[in-house]
């Protein structure tokens, strides 16, 4: 299962690749990163139908992670990838935007990676 | 006859000087009888011949009643002089009669000498009575003049008091006034210092979202690495206990790199954390060597997230173009943050609106100065208000929503506090694409 995170923070690939390590080495999971909403998107279109999951923060410069859902779910790809939210805790406004545009899942800040791998079991 | 002439201009006189002082009554009938006495004895004397002699002689103790009364009455002393310029006549006049009465011959004899005494007195008593006059009335004139003085004087004195009365009036009203100003003054700084502090306290609130948010990623990559490496460890002693020496060794290196990570990540906190802090403490006005890139950026994030904390649907790109060759410079650190941010969240409130919302920093490096632009796409500034904004109180905000300080203050903090200039360019953009170009605000300060 190939996964895009899409965060501003560059640390997150370091972090991501530390906690699935295992899952990475044993090849049921791989990792594509991008830090911007932009950069998202042009990973999309030159990897089609790569990326089955991807994970996305809201809070971002530029374009932000719902722009970047929207586009997702309008604009690319069919079948759309999955596409989780990652909301700070108590953002009740973008979480329902998120679900207008149809984000299929949602994580809550900080990343509890324990909830997210059950998910990402469930899933695959 | 002379004689009798001479009593009753004498009483007549008398009686005449004493019509200006108090003490007319009790003299007035006597002199009167006088006057009248006089007049009677001259008519008897006109009329009959006959007792010429007899009634001459009663003319002298007529005179020397007068000059009983001028001598020993207080009230006639000013009179004096008149009675020296008749006295020789009289004089004359009573040994003239002596003689002829006691011995005729010698009379007849001496005729010549006594009509030229006689001529004589009466030459005195003019000259001495004109001169008598005209000493009077110097006299008069000079007492005039000392009571027009007198009343001048008092008249002066009466102004002088009330002027003085006047003046303390004034003086007070003065005092007074000056006291209500005084305090109105202190009320005054007093408010100001309450508005600053509340304008501090405003930016502060805003940037408490944004510092939140800020603190939240570092703490959590904090977080995710300690755990991570607390795994690792486990992994790292079931290693050693294989004796796999190669994975101990790659799980070391991972270890030490996330470790590095933590205090990364941590210090980024804690400079967050001290940046607030920094903000909210009165400003101590020192200056130290400060390295505006890092200021501008730290600034900028967090007016960003403070920005999004209270408008969710709120996004913009951001980015800051810093020169490399920037040196450090002496400013108070706190107080040129809160110019940059508050630029900062006045460009972030003008690209609300906007298509493709757009701030961007810059910091140039001048050769006297530093210039750090603040540069938003948005509508730009009209060019009525452009002269106001850096007024106290000048504000666009709807009411109670800006105090219309912080451009205000920020200017004070640029040009007062550091030297420099505080500028604003509208509508002409520079590293923006044309058309999209809002405000530019530029913060010019000098490097020494």
């Amino acid at each position: 299962m190939k996964i895009l995170v899409v965060d501003d923070e560059k640390d997150v690939q370091l972090l991501f690749k530390q906690r699935f390590r295992k899952e990475i080495k044993s090849g049921e999971i791989e990792f594509a990163f991008a830090f911007s909403g932009e950069e998202a998107l042009s990973y999309l279109n030159h990897h089609v139908h790569e990326a089955v999951l991807i994970l996305s923060d809201i809070n971002m410069p530029g374009m932000s992670g719902l722009e970047l859902l929207e586009k997702i779910k309008t604009n690319y790809l069919k079948p759309p990838p999955v596409v989780m939210m990652i909301t700070a805790y108590g953002d009740e406004e973008n979480y329902a935007t998120a679900q207008r545009l149809g984000a299929d899942d949602f994580l809550t800040k900080p990343v509890d990676f324990g909830e997210l791998k059950a998910k990402l079991k469930t899933l695959s | 006859m002379g004689e009798f002439i001479l009593a009753f201009f004498m009483f007549r006189y008398l009686h005449r000087s004493l019509r200006s002082s108090d003490s007319l009554p009790r003299w007035d009938q006597i002199l009167k009888a006088g006057m009248i006495a006089s007049l009677v004895l001259l008519a008897v004397e006109i009329i009959s011949d006959e007792i010429n002699q007899v009634t001459t002689w009663l003319s002298y103790p007529l005179l020397l009643f007068i000059a009983y009364l001028i001598y020993w009455n207080p009230e006639f002393r000013e009179r004096r002089s008149v009675f020296v310029a008749v006295l020789p006549f009289i004089i004359v006049s009573f040994l003239t009669k002596v003689t002829i009465l006691a011995n005729n011959e010698f009379y007849q004899e001496w005729e010549d000498v006594f009509d030229v005494a006689g001529v004589f007195s009466v030459i005195w008593m003019i000259v001495m009575l004109i001169i008598t006059n005209k000493q009077n009335k110097a006299l008069a004139r000079e007492r005039e003049k000392t009571l027009q003085e007198e009343k001048q004087n008092k008249i002066m004195a009466q102004l002088k008091a009330d002027l003085e009365v006047q003046v303390v009036q004034r003086t007070s009203e003065l005092t007074k006034q000056k006291e209500e100003l005084q305090q109105a003054l202190l009320e005054l700084k007093e408010t100001q210092n309450q508005l600053i502090h509340s304008e501090k306290m405003a930016s502060l609130g805003e940037l408490t979202a944004g510092i939140a948010h800020e603190i939240q990623n570092p703490l959590n990559f904090v977080n995710n690495f300690s755990e991570v490496n607390k795994e690792l460890i486990e992994e790292l002693k079931e290693a050693q206990v294989k004796g796999d020496r190669e994975s101990v060794l790659a799980i070391t290196q991972d270890i030490l790199e996330n470790e590095d990570k933590i205090m990364h990540h941590g210090k980024r906190a804690e400079a967050i954390v001290k940046s607030m802090l920094q903000h909210s403490r009165t400003s101590t006005g020192n200056k130290e060597l400060t390295d505006i890139n890092v200021l501008a950026d730290e600034y900028l994030r967090l007016a960003y997230h403070g920005f999004r904390a209270k408008d969710k649907s709120f996004n913009a790109t951001f980015k800051t173009v810093l020169a490399d060759d920037l040196p450090k410079i002496n400013v108070v650190a706190q107080d040129i943050g809160r110019v940059l941010l508050n630029l900062i969240n006045n460009a972030f409130q003008a690209v609300r609106n906007v298509d493709k919302p757009e701030v961007v920093v810059t910091t140039r490096n001048g050769a006297k100065n530093i210039e750090i632009s603040v540069e938003d796409n948005g509508p730009g500034i009209p060019d009525d208000i452009k002269d106001k904004i850096f007024q106290p109180f000048f504000t666009t905000k709807p009411a109670g929503k800006g105090t219309g300080l912080g451009l205000s203050l920020s200017y004070d903090i640029v040009t007062k506090g550091h030297m420099g200039q505080l500028t604003v360019e509208s509508n002409k953009g520079e590293g923006l694409p044309a058309g999209q170009a809002g405000s530019i605000f530029t913060i010019i300060l000098p490097k020494t």
